[in-house]
């Protein structure tokens, strides 16, 4: 029977190491399954944080071959097998052990974000062209594999200044949404720090939902803040209507 | 036990990647391309002769002012450049390409960069990016001229004709045109800024609007290059045609 050789992260926060596994292939097979092969013959207690196997969940996210991806996406069939297969932890959040990162910043981003608040006096009647954008951003599984490979946090380690693209599309299904009233233009400035993200779509292109994180969700927002602080004539427009 | 590694607590150093594919290969034509259109339209706004032919004016010389050197002793073409040039520096699209291929910021997805004082588009020069709408405005007032140049080119000492030099002008105009209304920002302004269509003075006008440059706009990349490369080659061409090392063929 063919195999795959695995080199799998073994480890924590402190370190670790990378331990290779022979795995029997079989039709079908994800990463995923040979990850649990592992656990069920070889390494009992590795560490793999995973739910539905099915690509709705967002839990089984990691580095296969360097590329950030869902292990329960990823067949095995369409990886090369003549050499090892790499399979790390994200490498933009901290390791608890093994496979398992602790994206708990993320969730204490997400309480930055002033939650829907509906337009004073709205009539609660829209149309559905009014929410076919907003829909597109509902399909986020919170997997963490765009915060991952944006270069911001990645790279830079801005985790303080910087919201990330998950949320983004967060606050571009908040700010786009018909009945939403509030404005989130400052937030995105300020404590998201979206002018700190370059457009180079990373996000976009790792994203197992294909949301168009970049031209759908941060290019529209981008453009929202310019409306809002760097567009002089909307300034002077504003200004000249006596709005705030 | 393999190497010893740390994923979370190694230090960003260039170019290390646990990725096997070719990644860099994906920057080397965006660096031929967008470097050799640069110094080629460098070297042609100087040059500041072989511009124009018949009624063919070259793109990179419209609109044409002061050729006789009355008041500006340089080329022309300096004087209208930076209008197309900051177009096409402030895109989004062209920002991901040489963000990555001439910044290396990132170099590719999951490639650790090594700088440690980045500051992305929040401080100068590329918070300017936020201007891109102002020069996209002037976008559109170049495209008249260049419309206007197209539609000359039919014109052959007062009969209508067409040369291939006419066709070259026309299909370099119809894709600077697409790709100028594939730009995300005429997009946002056309009504992605509207968070409820049906509830907006004109929302429909508007919706019908920001669904067709949205159609355009998922090729924007492909019109960037496409308009690119248009340019560079309607200019070459009229070049050619003007300093003698080509004829222009009449097909009409």
């Amino acid at each position: 029977m063919a195999e795959a050789v695995l080199q799998i992260f073994r480890g924590d926060s402190k370190g670790g190491a990378a331990k290779e596994c022979h795995v029997p292939l079989a039709p079908g097979m994800v990463v995923l399954d040979a990850l649990h092969y592992v656990q069920a013959h070889q390494l009992p207690d590795l560490a793999v944080r995973w739910n539905c196997k099915a690509g709705k969940c967002g839990s089984c996210s990691a580095e296969v071959n360097g590329h950030p991806r869902l292990t329960c996406k990823t067949r095995m069939d369409a990886l090369p097998l003549d050499k090892p297969i790499t399979i790390f932890p994200m490498k933009s959040f901290p390791v608890i052990k093994d496979l398992v990162t602790d994206v708990s910043w993320n969730f204490r981003v997400n309480k930055k974000i002033p939650p829907f608040q509906p337009r004073a006096g709205a009539e609660w009647k829209f149309d559905q062209k009014d929410v076919d954008r907003v829909q597109e951003f509902r399909k986020c599984i919170e997997c963490f594999l765009c915060q991952n490979v944006c270069h911001v946090l990645r790279d830079h380690g801005k985790k303080e200044e910087f919201g990330g693209p998950r949320f983004f599309v967060r606050v571009a299904g908040l700010e786009m949404h018909p009945m939403d009233g509030a404005s989130r233009a400052a937030l995105l400035r300020k404590e998201l720090g979206i002018g700190l993200c370059n457009i180079t779509k990373c996000c976009t292109e790792v994203c197992p939902e294909e949301i168009h994180i970049t031209d759908n969700a941060i290019i529209p927002l981008k453009e929202r803040v310019v409306d809002e602080f760097y567009d002089p004539l909307l300034m002077l427009v504003r200004k000249i209507r006596g709005a705030k | 036990m393999a190497e010893l590694v740390s994923p979370s607590a190694a230090g960003p150093s260039y170019g290390k990647t646990q990725r096997r594919d070719t990644w860099w290969v994906e920057i080397i034509p965006v660096v031929v391309l967008l470097g050799g259109f640069g110094a080629y339209a460098t070297l042609r706004a100087f040059e500041g002769r072989f511009y124009e032919w018949g009624p063919y004016l070259s793109p990179l010389y419209s609109p044409l002012i002061d050729p006789n050197h009355h008041w500006w002793p340089f080329s022309p073409a300096l004087l209208i450049l930076a209008g197309p040039l900051g177009f096409r520096v402030t895109c989004y699209y062209y920002r991901k390409a040489y963000y990555r291929a001439f910044f290396l910021d990132p170099p590719a997805c999951a490639v650790s960069e090594s700088r440690h004082s980045y500051r992305g588009e929040t401080a100068f020069p590329f918070i300017l990016q936020n201007v891109h709408r102002y020069f996209l405005y002037l976008a559109v007032l170049f495209l008249v001229f260049l419309w206007r140049d197209a539609i000359h080119a039919f014109f052959f000492d007062g009969s209508v004709g067409v040369g291939v030099g006419t066709l070259v002008l026309l299909g370099n105009v119809i894709l600077l045109s697409i790709y100028t209304l594939s730009c995300h920002s005429l997009r946002h302004l056309s009504g992605g800024k509207l968070d409820c269509f049906s509830c907006a003075a004109f929302g429909g006008p508007r919706y019908k609007t920001w669904q067709w440059l949205s159609v355009l706009n998922q090729r924007h990349m492909l019109w960037a290059w496409a308009s690119l490369l248009s340019v560079g080659f309607a200019d070459l061409y009229v070049r050619l045609v003007s300093c003698g090392a080509i004829r222009d063929v009449r097909l009409h």
